[in-house]
């Protein structure tokens, strides 16, 4: 297989609060190829969007990357300067759909406008030309071309958000992560906001990061799969394997308590507890004091990743020999 | 109902279908109909001196179902199509403009309450007309008719301590005459929610709780006076999927604990299909279709439900290879112009496979028409004949 686009080894983003260090992102790897995407999925406060900010290199303070790498086309990002990863990298190469999106436009000026600028500051067009571009993303995206002249509060929410993946398209980039592009839409608007996603995707062969707390939204875009639980991923791999036979307890707890449209009705069950302190996490496994097939060994080590399938890894204590 | 100058027969053999009416029995224990929230939209001075109509938005426009005792009836749609509308003029906490909600409150009420003689009775088994309930009567109906907030977040007083939080309905309601007394309840009301050890709970700060948490405090501040009956608006929507399972477990255990009914509003249909005996779709203020929940979602009728069923994402890595668009055109129109006929027929793609039907479906509002025992549906599609 050729290079990977995106090569994250080790990364580590942690937040210096007067509290403590809040680690949460710990010691987590990847890696994307070019064209295929990747659903990052746990519970609110797991660190899946400090995860994406740290790729962009937007972590608010008191949060910083405090280690490892992302290699990104072959250059290490983490030790760019900020002008130069801005230039290069932010938008260009790698651009985000943030969450809630709806309330990310500016409401004084047009959609037009906001995309425009886009293409006025990176590629130094004028604003006549920064605005035809803006069209043809509009076309793109599924809106009518004349909306360039509609300020946000004109458009419904499903066309918002439509307009703001057109914003992160702008400038082509090979990636881009989406952070719950999703929430506060309605479930038709959000067929259609994922199915845009797809196309793009098959189209352009742009590599999506999409981030959700939702495994039912993941299963619709992401060819691989991580699972990520206190700052650290418990469980990665190809979507078939992970969803089809889930190794991590937490995996499988997480795809039980989603309700099915079809089939017979099991009680649905849920992952008791509260997720862990991220300043003071437990000990050995983050997993264990939630876990109902905790053992000593849990308490105690923490768990390595190992490779249960081809490409499908998990950390947990139960698959390693 | 059809507009003035058709009537039933003109369209449809009236002799074989049945138009949904909403019927006061024993085991009812709510009965919508025909409920209408219009909210008036501002005119300009320049408009009101032109003799400009008043506008209205057409929040909830005529809907009528009913809620039998002990069950759980959803009512499910997208935002904007009047679901929470509907659960709040049911609460009285908005002006219907017509219409009317037929209540039959607990032993408790009818048995204790002094003023349960003054209410207009509707039905021989006690059935009570809320809305011509004066304020100053309703009360003591709050206590038993009780709401659960979409929000955990919003919906608590970050300034105040759960105890503070939860004796509050005990002192408007005049339940337990000491605050030791009042410790006591709020105490067992926390123990029930499973916020254990309930002593340690009561003296802390919303902040200080997650979400899921914060949602027992919702559940345990709409129990707390004893209700029989539960509104609950889109109760675990604001939390993780990991913990919705055991919220609704909890909602569902202190249903049968304490004999609750609900009026369950939600836009999760998979959910609703979990968790309720029946549903009611709602589309632009109005009931496209209603029967029993699992039969309307695996089985829908109604095009627009159709549409909302294949919207869905469900947890199959398979889908992501697939792009299929949900059959539905265009997007919801305002409220404030609602279309002619059959309000769907704009988006309904139905239609376009039905031409025939064009003039009904642009003219005609269909009627709520039972297609088998006990479900019905509003489209045009079912009752020609």
């Amino acid at each position: 297989m050729s290079e990977p686009l995106l090569e994250v080894k080790n990364l580590k983003t942690y937040f210096y609060t007067l509290r403590g260090i809040v680690r949460a992102v710990d010691d987590v790897s990847f890696e994307l190829y070019r064209g295929e995407s990747l659903g990052l999925a746990g519970e609110s406060g797991c660190g899946k969007s400090t995860l994406a900010f740290s790729l962009i290199r937007l972590v608010p303070p008191p949060g910083k990357i405090s280690g490892g790498t992302v290699i990104f086309e072959g250059k290490d990002v983490t030790k760019m300067s900020e002008e130069e990863f801005r230039r290069e990298v932010r938008w260009r190469g790698i651009s985000m759909i943030f969450q809630g999106a709806m309330n990310v436009l500016n409401p004084v000026y047009t959609i037009g406008d906001q995309i425009a600028e886009v293409f006025m500051v990176h590629k130094g067009y004028s604003k006549r030309e920064g605005l035809e571009e803006a069209k043809k993303l509009l076309q793109l995206v599924g809106i009518e071309p004349r909306r360039v002249k509609s300020y946000p509060f004109e458009l419904s929410g499903g066309m918002k958000q439509r307009a703001v993946i057109a914003m992160a398209l702008a400038l082509s980039p090979p990636l881009v992560i989406a952070d719950e592009p999703t929430t506060a839409l309605d479930v038709v608007v959000q067929a259609q906001i994922l199915n845009l996603m797809k196309r793009l995707k098959n189209e352009l062969r742009t590599s999506i990061m999409l981030i959700s707390h939702d495994l039912s939204i993941i299963a619709e875009v992401a060819d691989k799969i991580a699972i990520m639980y206190g700052g650290k991923i418990v469980e990665y791999g190809p979507s078939d394997l992970v969803y089809n036979n889930p190794r991590h307890p937490y995996t499988r707890a997480l795809l039980n308590s989603i309700p099915r449209l079809r089939g017979e009705i099991r009680d649905l069950t849920w992952i008791p507890g509260t997720p862990p302190d991220l300043i003071a996490p437990p000990p050995g496994c983050r997993f264990h004091p939630r876990c109902p097939h905790a053992m000593e060994r849990c308490k105690k080590e923490e768990p390595p990743m190992v490779e249960v399938d081809k490409n499908h890894y998990v950390a947990c204590w139960l698959y390693t020999k | 109902m059809l507009h003035a100058g058709y009537t039933l027969s003109e369209v449809m053999d009236v002799s074989e279908v049945q138009v949904y009416k909403p019927v006061l029995d024993k085991q009812v224990k709510l009965v919508v109909n025909g409920l209408k929230v219009y909210f008036p939209l501002r005119r300009s001075f320049i408009e009101a001196l032109m003799m400009k109509p008043r506008l209205f938005v057409k929040a909830v426009d005529e809907v009528s179902f009913d809620v039998r005792d002990g069950e759980v009836f959803a009512l499910a749609g997208e935002s904007g199509c009047g679901k929470t509308t509907t659960g709040k003029a049911v609460l009285k906490l908005v002006e219907t403009t017509a219409g009317s909600t037929y209540y039959l409150p607990s032993r408790s009420i009818m048995e204790d309450n002094q003023y349960y003689p003054l209410y207009k009775k509707v039905s021989e088994y006690g059935h009570i007309d809320l809305q011509a309930v004066p304020d100053k009567l309703f009360k003591p109906l709050r206590r038993d008719i009780q709401m659960i907030w979409q929000d955990p977040y919003g919906s608590l007083n970050p300034r105040r301590t759960i105890f503070e939080i939860l004796s509050e309905a005990l002192e408007i309601h005049d339940v337990g005459a000491t605050k030791s007394e009042r410790e006591d309840i709020v105490a067992k009301a926390l123990e029930e929610v499973k916020l254990t050890p309930a002593s340690e709970f009561m003296y802390r700060y919303p902040h200080m709780l997650s979400g899921g948490q914060r949602q027992r405090v919702g559940i345990a501040r709409a129990l707390i006076l004893k209700p029989s009956f539960i509104v609950a608006d889109e109760p675990v929507s604001m939390l993780d999927v990991s913990i919705r399972a055991e919220i609704l477990q909890l909602m569902m255990e202190l249903k049968k604990l304490h004999g609750l009914t609900y009026l369950f509003i939600t836009h999760d249909l998979a959910l609703a299909r979990y968790i309720s005996n029946r549903i009611a779709v709602m589309y632009l203020g109005k009931i496209v279709e209603l029967g029993d929940a699992r039969r309307v979602i695996e089985n829908p009728n109604h095009p627009y439900t159709k549409a909302l069923v294949e919207a869905i994402p469900e947890p199959n890595p398979e889908r992501r290879h697939v792009i299929k668009e949900p059959s539905i055109k265009g997007e919801v129109p305002s409220p404030i112009n609602v279309p002619t006929g059959c309000r769907f027929h704009p988006r309904c793609v139905a239609l376009d496979q039905h031409p025939e039907l064009e003039e009904l479906c642009k003219k005609k509002e269909p009627p709520l028409i039972e297609i088998e025992p006990g479900r019905y549906v509003a489209c045009w599609l079912y009752t020609k004949k």
